[in-house]
């Protein structure tokens, strides 16, 4: 598998640089000074134990915490980023493990949750925005069929789609994905995969994520373990098994490096 | 994806010819079951007192005692929606009448000088009311929004102060009478007669088409589905006569001719021979029916409606999609304090006075209405037309049992147990939709 990857141009500047970020909750560090980055057209995937601090980095990229410390760069300028709507201003879009759609409403209002396209009047312009999301799930995901029924009513993989759709959508650079195969069956995981395989094509960087690390081999670039809040290490996915990964999530160090 | 092609099939069935004639029709079948409740009431009624509750008289009288409650539920949906609840209505009511009723008889004419009597007093009063009524709404909304103070303790809280800050105000006096042009909003005071009653019906019949009409015009330009031609009709017309139907009873109520007998001897005149007058729409259900439009295209059509929706649904997925929900709270409360104040207006001047009491206990009118209305506690769901026919059920119930000679304790128990019932049969019905 790792011998198919097309090699990323890692000499350009990366799409998305996180420097020595820390955030603390009541006295627990839950990031602590952890530095990763993200080429175009790579992906790069986050694992570690539940609370290793994953999901608090991935919400700092996302606008949804403010980190006590450390620095953000996008495309070699430093950006500051204070909410979840600073953070689609440059183009960073997160697919959350929650979804995080309203139940009550339809695909395409979900889709255009915060960023409705509006008439001449100022009102919603609802046919609009059904007609674009039938554009793009006609792309992502062709049996979906179900636009004018609550999300509530969908599966689990139609609603990963919704929410997919939104990141994409919006001519995103940068896409965040917590989880997004946890809940899915083994058609809708593959769904997702070509997705991912589909964006990087288009050059798009992507944080995956996951704790399926066979997956992780499968779909990332590079890996970055954390533990404890901690950055373990950062791998290229051809450099190590999948045993190395485990024993950097589960001891906190890679047994290949200790040996050299 | 296994299932979405099973949905697909059952779309597709769906849209076959095996569909129902109502599902066709796509008639809201929560609305329907409501009419039918409403009916029902009227019809039973109607029956237990003789015929005397399906007169054009009651009908009239009905609907203009229901406009006060009606138009705060319009507001009510919006809180509930957004997971709040509002318990101060009763006494912001209190608040915002006797604000108004103080401008008109006191402040402004001690103040500025302006002649009792003179519209602009009714004008400026109603104007301040209605900012006062913003502005008390909107720092409840601060203090439930900005502060996390659950909205159940804030305006519990309210419920005290606001009235007891309307007793202040007016010294616990009963203030009145209100000026003649605010009086035009109470109801019986105030109405178009017969012929502008024709016009506005008519107006509003053509406007309810042009809906129609833009609406189906709108999917076929997505090539959405749309609903069969004649099914377009059917529910054109239904909307039609219903209109018409409603401009035509309250225009058989006619004036009495002791009335019109005072009225012209007021100008020095006889009534001639044969002279009849309706009352025809009262100002204040032309009132409702401008608030229930202007909340409905809240609802569906701006963005604000949407993110009231959207919030009530999943307040966490709200603000990950950049919603600020704590001003949006702000906002919700405020349009609430605004409507309260409308509905102080038409609730004073329909009884051509403010008196201490007024709006006590319609924090509850309210909340019912709502949830008959399928406004759902848990939030994210309810509609405007739902909060306003739960208004008049509940108005229709009371006024029925009073006709028919209910004890008064007697009334307020069945008005509660149709509350409790209501809502369970709500629940029976969203499991069996939800399946």
């Amino acid at each position: 598998m790792a011998e198919t990857k097309q090699q990323i141009d890692r000499s350009c500047t990366p799409l998305v640089a996180m420097k020595n970020i820390s955030i603390a909750f009541g006295g627990v560090q839950a990031v602590d000074d952890v530095s990763i980055d993200v080429y175009p057209g790579e992906v790069v995937g986050l694992l570690g134990h539940n609370g290793a601090g994953k999901s608090t980095l991935i919400k700092i990229l996302a606008g949804a915490y403010r980190m006590d410390s450390g620095e953000i760069w996008i495309n070699g300028e430093k950006a500051d980023i204070r909410s979840p709507a600073g953070a689609r201003d440059y183009n960073i879009e997160t697919i959350y493990q929650t979804l995080a759609l309203a139940d009550n409403l339809d695909a395409s209002a979900n889709l255009f949750l915060g960023r409705e396209i509006t008439t001449s009047l100022g009102l919603v312009d609802d046919s609009a925005m059904e007609a674009e999301t039938r554009k793009i799930m006609h792309r992502l995901n062709p049996n979906f069929k179900k636009f004018s029924v609550p999300v509530s009513a969908l599966s689990g993989g139609q609603r990963q789609s919704v929410a997919i759709a939104r990141a994409v959508y919006f001519d995103a650079k940068i896409v965040i994905m917590d989880e997004p195969t946890a809940a899915l069956g083994v058609h809708e995981t593959e769904m997702v995969a070509e997705i991912i395989k589909e964006l990087k094509a288009q050059g798009l960087g992507i944080v995956l994520i996951s704790h399926d690390t066979r997956e992780m081999m499968a779909l990332c670039d590079r890996v970055s373990v954390m533990k404890n809040g901690a950055l373990v290490g950062t791998e290229h996915v051809e450099d190590v098994t999948e045993d190395d990964i485990l024993s950097m999530i589960i001891l906190g160090k890679n047994p290949k490096r200790e040996a050299a | 994806m296994s299932d979405s092609t099973s949905g697909q099939a059952s779309s597709a069935g769906r849209s076959g010819p095996n569909r129902s004639f109502f599902s066709q029709l796509e008639l809201d079948l929560r609305l329907l079951g409501m009419i039918g409740a409403f009916l029902l009431i009227c019809i039973l009624f109607n029956i237990m007192t003789g015929g005397q509750f399906l007169t054009p008289r009651n009908l009239f009288n009905l609907t203009i005692q229901t406009v006060s409650v009606a138009i705060m539920a319009t507001g009510m949906v919006f809180i509930i929606v957004t997971r709040h609840i509002d318990l101060a209505v009763g006494s912001l009511l209190a608040t915002c009448s006797a604000v108004m009723a103080m401008m008109q008889t006191a402040w402004l004419p001690d103040m500025l000088g302006i002649p009792l009597g003179s519209p602009s007093l009714a004008i400026l009063a109603i104007i301040f009311g209605v900012i006062v009524g913003g502005i008390i709404g909107g720092f409840q909304g601060y203090l439930v929004g900005f502060l996390g103070i659950p909205a159940f303790i804030v305006t519990l809280g309210g419920l005290l102060v606001w009235r007891n800050v309307a007793w202040y105000l007016t010294n616990g006096q009963t203030i009145g009478p209100l000026n003649e042009t605010f009086q035009l909003f109470g109801g019986i005071n105030g109405t178009l007669g017969e012929t502008w009653s024709w016009i506005v019906g008519l107006i509003a019949a053509a406007a309810a088409v042009l809906a129609l009409v833009s609406g189906r015009r709108s999917k076929l330009r997505h090539d959405f589905p749309v609903k069969p031609i004649w099914a377009e009709f059917v529910v054109g017309g239904i909307f039609v006569a219903a209109i018409l139907g409603f401009i035509a009873i309250l225009n058989a109520y006619e004036v009495p001719s002791r009335v019109l007998e005072r009225q012209f001897e007021a100008r020095g005149e006889t009534v001639p021979e044969g002279f009849t007058a309706s009352y025809g729409l009262p100002i204040s259900v032309l009132l409702l029916i401008a608030v229930a439009i202007v909340m409905t295209v809240v609802a569906r059509k701006t963005r604000f409606g949407r993110y009231i929706f959207a919030t009530g649904g999943n307040p966490d997925a709200a603000e990950l999609s950049g919603i600020n929900t704590r001003m949006l709270t702000v906002k919700v409360f405020a349009l609430m304090g605004v409507l309260v104040a409308i509905a102080g207006l038409v609730a004073s001047s329909r009884l051509t006075f403010h008196s201490n009491d007024i709006g006590t206990l319609d924090e509850l009118r309210v909340i019912a209405a709502a949830v008959i209305g399928g406004t759902a506690l848990a939030g994210g769901v309810g509609t405007i037309y739902g909060a306003i026919l739960g208004a008049l059920i509940m108005q229709s119930l009371q006024s029925g049992m009073a006709m028919v000679g209910v004890d008064a304790p007697l009334q307020n128990i069945v008005v509660g147990s149709v509350l409790v019932a209501a809502v369970l049969i709500d629940i029976i019905y969203r499991r069996r939709v939800e399946g």
